[in-house]
């Protein structure tokens, strides 16, 4: 086994500092060592999205980061929005508007639109269904969730 | 599945990495925005002894003007190129090609550099580099040196990168003035690599082509400039049939793959019809269309 590489990461508001190997993928990291289980690992290649997190504030996939790479970063996970009693506005929208089914790309969805959203007050429904087409759902149909999006963008 | 176990080194300068990676033996890999080097990890297509971290070399970054060009630090993020106003004002050309590489997480992370060094023969990037005569920037143990973009790409996954070389910088010389061009892409969902793709300027002078570039990607093991048909096209006068001959001679040019995404006659038909497309935007941006 390679050296230890000791990392101070922030994730949703608290700092880590921890020895890790270096072949720690963030997801993992994230999921057996944080306990923060609800960013999902789908492919672990970077195609389905779902292990979608915030890297200082950009959408990044977690499957495609090393821990290491993210050594003074901060990470906002799906645990970062909202709590289940308290759903930030863009879980309630997606609450209202059945965007989910069986919730396994959720939580990819809402941090990949948590970053559109940033960036794009005013999106477009083409620049909106562009920026969500790198997450795949296997339940909605998609339309659930694009409305949604575009509910919260409006609100 | 999860990678093999490696070293893990953060470089802090280009020559530190340079070292590094001549330490290693050729067993050491470097890793910028990791969005082609992580899946084939993750998919144990690669066992590297060490990965060196370039993504915190200052040096590697920003987008400056040289006077009779761009350049472009090797670890600028698409997500950089996508929205750099330098980009948009000098080279559009380029700002719509970054726009169908991948989606935003990936993006957010993967680099200039590294797409051109990965040189995978469906990508995006590669092509702008050949299209706009890019001069690759690179380090090495015997010091630094130019590559021009064509003799850079040597086939699929395959560079004119030494083992122990660095790219550091790629430069964008400017296009004449009055330059339209065209950019188009077939691919089977948004983001995904292209089935096909092409690219076009024209400039003009007194309603004549008087330069002309042409590349294409996703039909062969490279990105490649299709120098016969820039020939058939300069001096011409822009006429449709000019450019039905061009497609044809592209057509018989490009060396495609059959694979589970598309056929190589499918792909080879394809490229004919995106060239034609390219080259009239690119006229009617020339003229001073939109
Ligand atoms: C789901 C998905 C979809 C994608 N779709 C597309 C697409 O449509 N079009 C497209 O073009 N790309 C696509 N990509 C690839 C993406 O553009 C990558 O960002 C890019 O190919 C590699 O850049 P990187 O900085 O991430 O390089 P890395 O993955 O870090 O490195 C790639 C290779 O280049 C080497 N390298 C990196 N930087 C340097 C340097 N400065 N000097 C020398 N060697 C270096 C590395 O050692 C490695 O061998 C996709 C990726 C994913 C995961
Ligand atoms: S698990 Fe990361 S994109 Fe699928
Ligand atoms: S809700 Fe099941 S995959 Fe999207």
């Amino acid at each position: 086994m390679a050296d230890k590489c000791r990392v101070r990461i922030t994730v949703n508001g608290v700092a880590y500092d921890q020895e890790v190997e270096p072949r720690l993928l963030l997801a993992d990291f994230l999921r057996e060592d944080l306990d923060l289980t609800g960013t999902h690992v789908g492919c672990e290649h970077g195609v389905c999205g779902a292990c979608t997190v915030l890297l200082n504030g950009d959408s990044v996939r977690s499957c495609l980061c090393l821990t290491v790479q993210a050594d003074g970063a901060e990470i906002t996970t799906v645990e970062g929005l909202g709590t289940v009693d308290n759903l930030n506005s863009l879980q309630q929208k997606f609450r209202e508007h059945h965007a989910l089914q069986c919730g396994f790309c959720t939580p990819g969805m809402l941090m990949t639109a948590t970053d559109l959203l940033s960036k794009n007050e005013n999106m477009s429904d083409e620049e909106l269904r562009e920026g969500l087409s790198g997450n795949l759902c296997r339940c909605t149909g998609y339309e659930h969730i694009v409305n949604a999006v575009r509910a919260a963008m409006n609100e | 599945m999860k990678p093999p176990p490696f070293a893990y080194v953060t470089a802090e300068s280009i020559e530190h990495a340079v070292a590094e990676l001549a330490r290693s033996d050729g067993e050491g890999k470097l890793v910028a925005g990791g969005q082609s080097l992580m899946p084939m990890l993750n998919f144990r297509l690669l066992e590297p002894s060490v990965l060196i971290d370039i993504g915190k070399i200052p040096d590697l970054t920003g987008i400056s003007e040289t006077g009779d060009g761009l350049s472009i630090g090797a670890l600028t993020r698409h997500v950089d190129l996508e929205t750099s106003h330098l980009i948009a004002q000098r080279f559009p050309v380029l700002t719509e090609a970054v726009k169908h590489v991948a989606h935003i997480a990936i993006r957010n992370r993967g680099t200039f550099g590294g797409s051109l060094c990965h040189a995978d023969p469906a990508a995006e990037l590669p092509m702008m580099a050949v299209l706009l005569d890019a001069r690759i920037c690179v380090s090495g143990q015997g010091g630094n040196r130019q590559i021009p973009a064509d003799k850079f790409f040597l086939g699929a996954l395959t560079t004119d990168l030494e083992e122990e070389e660095i790219v550091t910088r790629i430069d964008l010389p400017y296009l004449p003035e009055s330059t339209g061009w065209g950019f188009e892409e077939i691919s089977r969902r948004s983001g995904d690599f292209a089935l096909a793709a092409a690219a076009a300027t024209v400039s003009l002078v007194d309603g004549k082509i008087s330069e002309v570039r042409l590349a294409v990607t996703g039909v062969d093991d490279l990105p490649l400039r299709i120098r016969a048909a820039e020939d058939a096209l300069r001096g011409s006068e822009l006429d449709d049939a000019v450019f039905s001959s061009a497609s044809q001679i592209v057509r018989d040019a490009v060396n495609p793959n059959s694979d589970v995404h598309a056929s190589a006659d499918y792909r080879r038909h394809l490229i004919g019809v995106l060239v034609g497309r390219v080259l009239r935007s690119a006229r009617s941006r020339a003229r001073g269309g939109a």
